[in-house]
């Protein structure tokens, strides 16, 4: 039982890393969206799995928002925001492809070596989901850096907090009102995002938020 | 009767949708006013009862002390909003509409707040920074312009990336504690974990830590992670800048060091102190360098705040009882001048049309009572006799030179170039030709120079019990 469970709960949570990759070299909005609801439904999955073999219901309530959330409501809704504002075109990036994977690898190592030699009282699978979740945030992160496109940058946060639903998952019994403000949270994030995209679209005609570069530290003149 | 404890976090609460649905915003700026005042209120009343301490909440003399600051400084701020805000209805740079939502934000703001100090719950603290970050980000970006929705966009991206470090922190603080305190909520409690500190894993104890520096460390403003500190007071309206350099700033500073006093019962961790004096004087003598090239008046100040906050992580890195004293009186104190001197100098960009330090000169002249009020908070700030930041400063650099001579010369040293550049910028606005429109001001002088007064008063003369207080938190400290 312990064995099947813990490859299961790795296998989940790798796939969790392998779609991170993924985002990280999509050239299109629209399968950057439809990657990033793959995480997401992997991450209930992950999520469901570890309610199951922790027995505590209440991770269940998590799989459940972050499968109708974050898999459906949020992409579904970026969908049509892209739609609306005619931008099915190529993202920008800041660094190429390739150099973008190898950081990407980098960062794998980097939360390896970080994480699976501390904390011996730790038991090895909650390490083991721990450093797969320090991958899945850091790659967020690389995403939010190397995008210029506000939408992307948006996938990239979101793919950050699926790391952190991850992390807090399995964490044995960390109590449910934690779970919640994270759900919670991302709820207030993407009202914030979108309010934001509106109205970068509304003064630039544009998402792209290089667009914003031309503002550079100290005003030039008084507004 | 209702707790005062429970007054703190309601009233903000109870407010926002009230004050989202308020119409009129005279009213709104009013019953804004009078929230903030009954959150004052019970702040203050929740140092004459007994502490409480629960599962969730925990009153102790560390947070008790700055629950009070915080509902003080938010109060004299609403007041200054209430004015400031008229004006810019008058020139059209904000509608009633987005009044509605600003009055909101702000009480949704000082909640989340007192949310993060009385909280006995490293979640439940994440959760109030996490709250008072993004509708300080919504305020930021409420002007619309260009500059502001790259501001709040920054402040937004940079933030929470903070944020979600810091929340990665908080499950290794968790996984530290669950072997040793059992599951759920007794492992996030703080008193729990410094009563078990000891039994901590400390190396990874030590990881979290350093996640927690880097996510909470971003929103005090610390140097290589401050960028969007300067955009966002710059292009918020000012009343943000007031409350973000007053409050926020030091509540994420509160996390930090909630942490590091767990950290400080396990010997075996890594020693969080040389971490913070580093990152102190970094942002310190940075910050100070940076003063000097400053073109936009609040961008100034926002630099002056990272300075200063430089200086509290490199007290409470230092530790012990005299540095954390001075640690602990600066906060206070910077929170004080700081916001007086956004108070200043809101009404001076209103007045002048403009925030181009170029641009305004010779405000003795045109505006005498806003010079001397701006006079007295930059001499304040930038630590001259006999204001309050003086007697923390000269604290702390005494107790330094004691101690570690080298850390006290970097001290100094970062002290001297930034009173240089903020006298000589204090001299171009107040001093020279009158420039720019010298037309009558609507300002709300009260809490200016009711701030003044307290930093003043708290640098002669320190009152016994506050003074007792601060060597109980100081102590707490470690």
């Amino acid at each position: 039982m312990t064995s099947i469970s813990f490859d299961v709960a790795h296998l989940l949570a790798g796939s969790m890393l392998v779609l991170s990759f993924l985002l990280l070299y999509q050239d299109r909005i629209t399968a950057t969206l439809n990657v990033f609801a793959l995480q997401a439904i992997m991450l209930s999955l992950a999520v469901a799995w570890q309610a199951l073999i922790q027995e505590a219901p209440h991770l269940m309530v998590t799989a459940l928002i972050a499968l109708t959330v974050k898999g459906f409501v949020i992409p579904a809704a970026l969908h049509r925001i892209v739609r609306r504002l005619g931008i099915h075109r190529e993202i920008e990036q800041v660094i190429g492809g390739g150099p973008t994977m190898l950081t990407g690898l980098g960062l794998v190592a980097l939360s390896i070596l970080l994480v699976m030699p501390v904390g011996q009282g730790v038991s090895l699978l909650t390490r083991e989901d721990l450093a797969f979740a320090l991958a899945v945030i850091l790659l967020g992160l690389l995403m939010m850096i190397t995008r210029r496109n506000a939408v992307t940058q948006i996938i990239g946060f979101m793919s950050l907090e699926n790391g952190l639903v991850l992390a807090a998952s399995g964490a044995k019994g960390m109590p449910l009102v934690v779970e919640f403000s994270v759900a919670f949270s991302i709820l207030i994030a993407f009202i914030v995002f979108g309010v934001f995209v509106f109205r970068i679209r509304e003064r630039f005609d544009t998402v792209d938020v290089s667009a914003l570069d031309r503002f550079r530290g100290e005003r030039s003149d008084h507004s | 009767m209702i707790a005062p404890l429970d007054a703190i976090l309601w009233i903000p609460l109870v407010a926002v949708p009230v004050l989202a649905l308020v119409t009129d915003y005279r009213l709104g700026a009013a019953l804004n006013v009078f929230a903030s005042f009954l959150t004052l209120a019970a702040g203050i009343s929740l140092l004459f009862v007994e502490r409480v301490r629960t599962d969730v909440f925990i009153i102790d003399d560390f947070n008790i002390y700055l629950v009070t600051l915080t509902a003080f400084v938010g109060f004299t701020t609403s007041i200054f909003s209430a004015t400031y805000i008229s004006h810019e209805l008058e020139i059209g740079r904000l509608t009633p509409a987005f009044l509605r939502f600003y009055h909101a934000l702000y009480q949704a703001m000082i909640g989340a707040m007192n949310v993060a100090l009385v909280a006995n719950n490293t979640g439940l603290l994440w959760v109030g920074v996490e709250v008072a970050t993004l509708s300080t980000v919504m305020m930021v970006g409420i002007y619309r312009t260009p500059e502001a929705v790259e501001a709040a966009w920054k402040y937004f991206i940079l933030g929470s990336v903070g944020i979600a470090l810091a929340f990665f922190g908080t499950i290794l603080v968790y996984l530290v504690a669950q072997p040793v305190l059992g599951e759920g909520l007794s492992a996030m409690a703080w008193d729990k974990l410094v009563e078990k500190g000891t039994a901590l894993d400390p190396k990874l104890l030590s990881l979290a830590f350093v996640f927690l520096l880097v996510g909470y460390g971003t929103k005090v403003g610390l140097a290589p992670f401050h960028a969007w500190l300067p955009d966002a007071h710059a292009e918020g309206p000012t009343p943000i800048s007031a409350v973000l350099s007053g409050l926020l700033l030091n509540v994420a500073l509160y996390a930090l060091l909630r942490f590091k006093i767990v950290l400080a019962t396990n010997p075996e961790t890594l020693d969080v102190g040389a971490i913070m004096i580093a990152l102190g004087l970094i942002s310190l003598v940075f910050a100070s360098f940076m003063l000097y090239r400053r073109r936009d008046i609040k961008r100034l100040f926002a630099y002056s705040s990272i300075e200063h906050m430089g200086i509290m992580t490199f007290a409470f890195g230092m530790g012990g009882p005299l540095a954390n004293f001075a640690g602990l009186l600066h906060m206070t104190m910077h929170s004080l001048t700081k916001s007086a001197i956004f108070f200043a100098v809101g009404h001076i960009a209103q007045v002048k049309g403009t925030q181009r330090i170029a641009d305004i000169r010779g405000l003795s002249t045109t505006h005498p009572v806003l010079a001397v009020g701006l006079t007295f908070g930059v001499l304040a700030i930038a630590g001259l006799p006999p204001f309050g930041v003086f007697l923390s400063e000269f604290m702390l650099v005494s107790s330094t030179f004691a101690r570690q001579p080298i850390y006290a010369i970097i001290l100094v040293f970062g002290l001297i170039i930034a009173f240089g550049a903020l006298i000589l910028r204090l001299q171009s606005v107040v001093f020279g030709e009158a420039k720019g429109p010298i037309g009558k001001v609507k300002a709300s002088y009260i809490p200016l120079f009711v701030h003044l007064a307290f930093v003043l008063i708290a640098g002669l003369w320190l009152p016994e019990p506050v003074v007792r207080w601060f060597r109980a938190v100081a102590a707490q400290l470690g």
